[in-house]
């Protein structure tokens, strides 16, 4: 088994402060509008640290993580 | 059409051989036992007569019934049914008149529904401002006595009636969507089914006649009868109970669609099909999918060679921006800009500029809202640039000269609290 790390954004919660690309570029733009994109949801092992910063950082806490284990069939 | 399966399971009776199913010809009780037989009390079978029904939602999403019910009945308990009759949608009165012409096969399927995934709590949730839906539903509750279904009354907000946006307002919230699965987390933050009213309709009689009945009109794929609401430019609009695969070629003819130029699908939540695509059109989820469409809520609307397409498209992407939660930014911000594009369109200014803009932002927008509004807008508009693509072209040289009937109503939404 192995597990994901998926990167969840809430829209609704989302302001548009755009903290979390600054932190995480590598997984995160802004549209024209100044909200995020996320390029993918699944996170590998070495972004983790960044990624719990933008986390962290996001003041109306739109973002989390989850953890997803895969089982194979 | 195929004949009616004889072969009917102990539990079902024999159902009407032909259409209407649900609508019949009055709305009291006596009528409804005469016509349709008592509700029994019936076998736990019952979720899987769903699914062999093949019964989908005919809210608009479509999604299969029989999963619904699961979804929920495996959730912990205690749970909640909602019948959502709100129809939102501007251009579509199907809901509305099943509940005035059958208000008891409604309140059946709610009680079904509620003995399926065994909730207690039963709602039924209607727009303010339909007197003859709220006397309807009176007299039916007091006809059979019912004292547990809450009948909710919501404000006239097309957002509203989007499933987690219904479950907010009955929680005492604004009505806007909340991103929460009610088979999650719904009323009183418990487990609830949110149907459309025509849903619990079909379900009420799949209870009674059973899978192969409830298959004996319809198509393997789009099984059962399907209420239209047909609007615009015909001779008589009006609410049409058809059979699953009829076609809307010979539907059009007979409501007396004169010159039409296009037809709306689904409603605003629909697609635009020419009418030549129209006129070869199976109205079934395996023909419209043909067209890259789907039913949808079952409103067909059509517009002719009269009236200004272009004016009415952009009247609906401003109803569409206006009726916006405004909760999620590429929703609230990129449908304003979307409008500002499609009003150059119609000014037959800077047209290839603002048909690239509104390719960009349509790709940028999908499926990053809490619900699916700004998808529904864009696909709405997407075909009808493609379909009305010549009148664009009349608009950019300044030649267009006709005025907007007003084919297609946008009624502002309620303002928010």
């Amino acid at each position: 088994m192995s597990a994901t790390t998926r990167l969840i954004l809430d829209p609704i919660a989302c302001d548009g402060h755009g903290i979390c690309a600054e932190l995480l570029p590598e997984v995160i733009t802004l549209d024209e509008w100044g909200f995020p994109m996320l390029a993918a949801s699944d996170i590998p092992d070495e972004l983790l640290p960044a990624v719990r910063r933008a986390v962290t950082n996001c003041p109306t806490l739109a973002l989390r993580l989850t953890r997803w284990e895969d089982e194979r069939r | 059409m195929t004949a009616v399966d004889v072969n009917i399971s102990p539990d079902h009776r024999i159902g009407p051989p032909a259409l209407p199913r649900l609508l019949g010809p009055d709305p009291t009780l006596a009528t409804h036992l005469a016509r349709y037989g008592p509700l029994t009390r019936q076998s736990s079978m019952l979720i899987d007569a769903v699914r062999a029904a093949g019964l989908t939602g005919r809210g608009g999403a479509r999604f299969p019934t029989a999963d619904k019910l699961a979804a929920v009945l495996h959730a912990p308990s205690p749970r909640v049914v909602v019948g959502n009759g709100t129809e939102g949608e501007p251009l579509s009165a199907k809901d509305k008149t099943l509940l005035v012409r059958s208000p008891h096969l409604v309140l059946d399927g709610l009680e079904i529904a509620a003995r399926i995934v065994g909730a207690r709590h039963r709602i039924l949730c209607v727009e303010r401002g339909n007197p003859a839906v709220h006397a309807a539903l009176a007299t039916a509750l007091a006809e059979r006595g019912d004292r547990h279904t809450d009948v909710v009354f919501t404000p006239r907000r097309y957002i509203t009636g989007q499933e987690t946006a219904l479950v907010d307002f009955i929680n005492r919230g604004p009505g806007r969507p909340t991103g929460e699965r009610p088979y999650e987390r719904g009323v009183d933050r418990r487990p609830t089914l949110v149907d459309n009213v025509e849903t619990l309709a079909h379900l009420a009689l799949i209870a009674r006649f059973g899978p192969s009945w409830f298959r004996s009109v319809g198509t393997p794929m789009s099984p059962g009868s399907l209420l239209v609401t047909v609007a615009g430019a015909v001779q008589d609009p009006g609410v049409f109970e058809l059979p699953g695969g009829a076609s809307l070629d010979g539907l059009l003819h007979g409501v007396g669609a004169r010159r039409p130029r296009a037809v709306l699908l689904g409603g605003y939540y629909g697609q635009w099909i020419s009418a030549e695509a129209a006129a070869v059109t199976a109205l079934s989820a395996e023909g419209t999918h043909d067209h890259g469409t789907s039913l949808g809520c079952g409103v067909v609307a059509v517009v002719d060679h009269d009236s200004c397409a272009v004016a009415e498209f952009t009247r609906v992407i401003r109803w569409f921006a206006a009726s916006s939660a405004g909760q999620c930014g590429a929703c609230a911000w990129g449908l304003r800009d979307i409008v500002s594009a499609t009003e150059a369109l119609q000014a037959g200014r800077s047209v290839p500029e603002a048909a690239s803009d509104i390719a960009r932002w349509a790709s940028r927008i999908r499926g990053r809202g809490a619900c699916r509004l700004p998808d529904g807008a864009i696909d709405f508009l997407e075909s009808g640039l493609r379909v009305f693509a010549p009148e664009i072209d009349e608009h950019r040289r300044g030649r267009c000269t006709r005025p907007d009937r007003r084919l297609l109503s946008t009624p502002r939404p309620e303002p928010w609290a």
